[in-house]
């Protein structure tokens, strides 16, 4: 279970920035978090909870913000379906996931006393 | 205090963010990264699920391996055993006990090159902990990904693991000495690695006859050669027993 230790990464920078703007308390942390990330959100959620205890996040509300896998071609950046063979429908050069891998912490909310 | 009215109640602020959860992991791999091009060594991270074959494909492999030099770190979550297997084999290996950890990260993997002199090698393997979930998401600064996948675990796997997959830069199918006593289907799976790997590749072998053993040597021959230049010698930056360099001096560990 990774997600334990992607939830610790995830306190610490919040914290981090939360010091740095010398926030009293996070209220919000939205995470963008891609369909092909290799990370479950039910898990991400409950490591949350338990990690969030005793910090600056004590009482911060997890928004996940799913985001669907889209592919385009390495060489000339055609579009790829995703549920086709993962190469170019035009050039048949190997395809590369443009979204859908990333697990990015996108927005705080901060109560700055 | 609020700014509206000064009435001393908390003000909410909102900031936008763009860092990744992973950043520090991949910190990490761009270290280790400079670590293997300075020793002009190939890093290949070895996954697949637990009895998949990884150990036994790497002791066909010194057993078949001829001029190529090789050593290998094996991630475990409670024993040395993998390690002792490759020794035995002749590959210099190194243990990496993770504990209740489900994966190798770039961290683990510096500690132990502290422990395993890589210049004059050819490729270090990495083999990594025995599961088709965790390892694809941790760079470990490895140039290639490698999964194992046995004909016994079927011809499903990929899309079922569509993240270890799209990562990978090749298959190796396992145990094929078993295909007569299967009903594996070596086009369902071909289909399936076609809708998970970008650039699909598989080479089919077998640890226990040698069948394949020479295709998988050639292609980490081919990925040395595509990879890695010579290795950084001058300085006195790398050295057999010591993998400091300037920007990071390590102590000679036993």
């Amino acid at each position: 279970m990774h997600e334990y230790s992607l939830v610790t990464a995830l306190v610490e920078s919040v914290e981090r920035e939360a010091r740095t703007r010398g926030a009293s308390a996070v209220v919000a942390v939205r995470v963008a978090l891609g369909r092909q990330a290799g990370v479950d959100a039910d898990l991400l959620r409950t490591a949350f909870e338990l990690r969030r205890a005793g910090t600056l996040c004590a009482r911060a509300g997890l928004e996940l913000r799913h985001v669907d896998c889209t592919w385009e071609c390495r060489a000339c950046g055609t579009p790829v379906a995703a549920e086709r063979a993962l190469c170019c429908p035009s050039c048949g050069a190997p395809a590369r996931m443009v979204t859908g891998d990333e697990i990015v912490l996108e927005r705080l909310e901060l109560e700055v006393a | 205090m609020c700014e509206e009215c000064g009435c001393g109640d908390p003000e909410l602020v909102a900031v936008e963010m763009h860092e990744s959860l992973l950043e520090g992991n991949a910190k990490n791999a761009r270290h280790n990264r400079d670590h293997f091009a300075r020793a002009g060594v190939l890093a290949v991270n070895l996954m697949g699920s637990p009895g998949s074959g990884k150990t036994a494909l790497l002791e066909a492999t010194a057993r078949a391996r001829r001029s190529l030099q090789l050593a290998a770190m094996s991630g475990d979550l409670a024993t040395d055993r993998d390690a002792v297997r490759l020794e035995k084999a002749g590959i210099p290996a190194r243990s990496i006990t993770t504990g209740s950890a489900c994966h190798l990260d770039a961290e683990m993997v510096h500690r132990a090159l502290h422990h395993l002199p890589i210049s004059g090698l050819d490729a270090l393997v990495i083999e990594n902990v025995g599961n088709l979930v965790c390892p694809a998401i941790y760079d470990l600064g490895q140039h290639v990904n490698v999964v194992a996948l046995s004909v016994t675990e079927g011809e499903d796997k990929p899309l079922k693991y569509p993240v270890m997959f799209r990562k990978a830069d090749l298959v190796v199918l396992t145990k094929v000495d078993l295909l007569p006593y299967l009903e594996f289907d070596l086009d369902a799976l071909t289909d399936a690695v076609a809708k998970t790997m970008p650039a699909p590749r598989i080479i089919p072998v077998s640890a226990r006859n040698g069948q394949g053993i020479d295709r998988w040597l050639a292609w980490l021959e081919e990925q040395k050669a595509q990879f890695v230049k010579a290795p950084v010698t001058d300085a006195g930056l790398v050295s057999a027993d010591d993998h400091a360099h300037e920007h990071h001096r390590h102590p000679v560990q036993a």
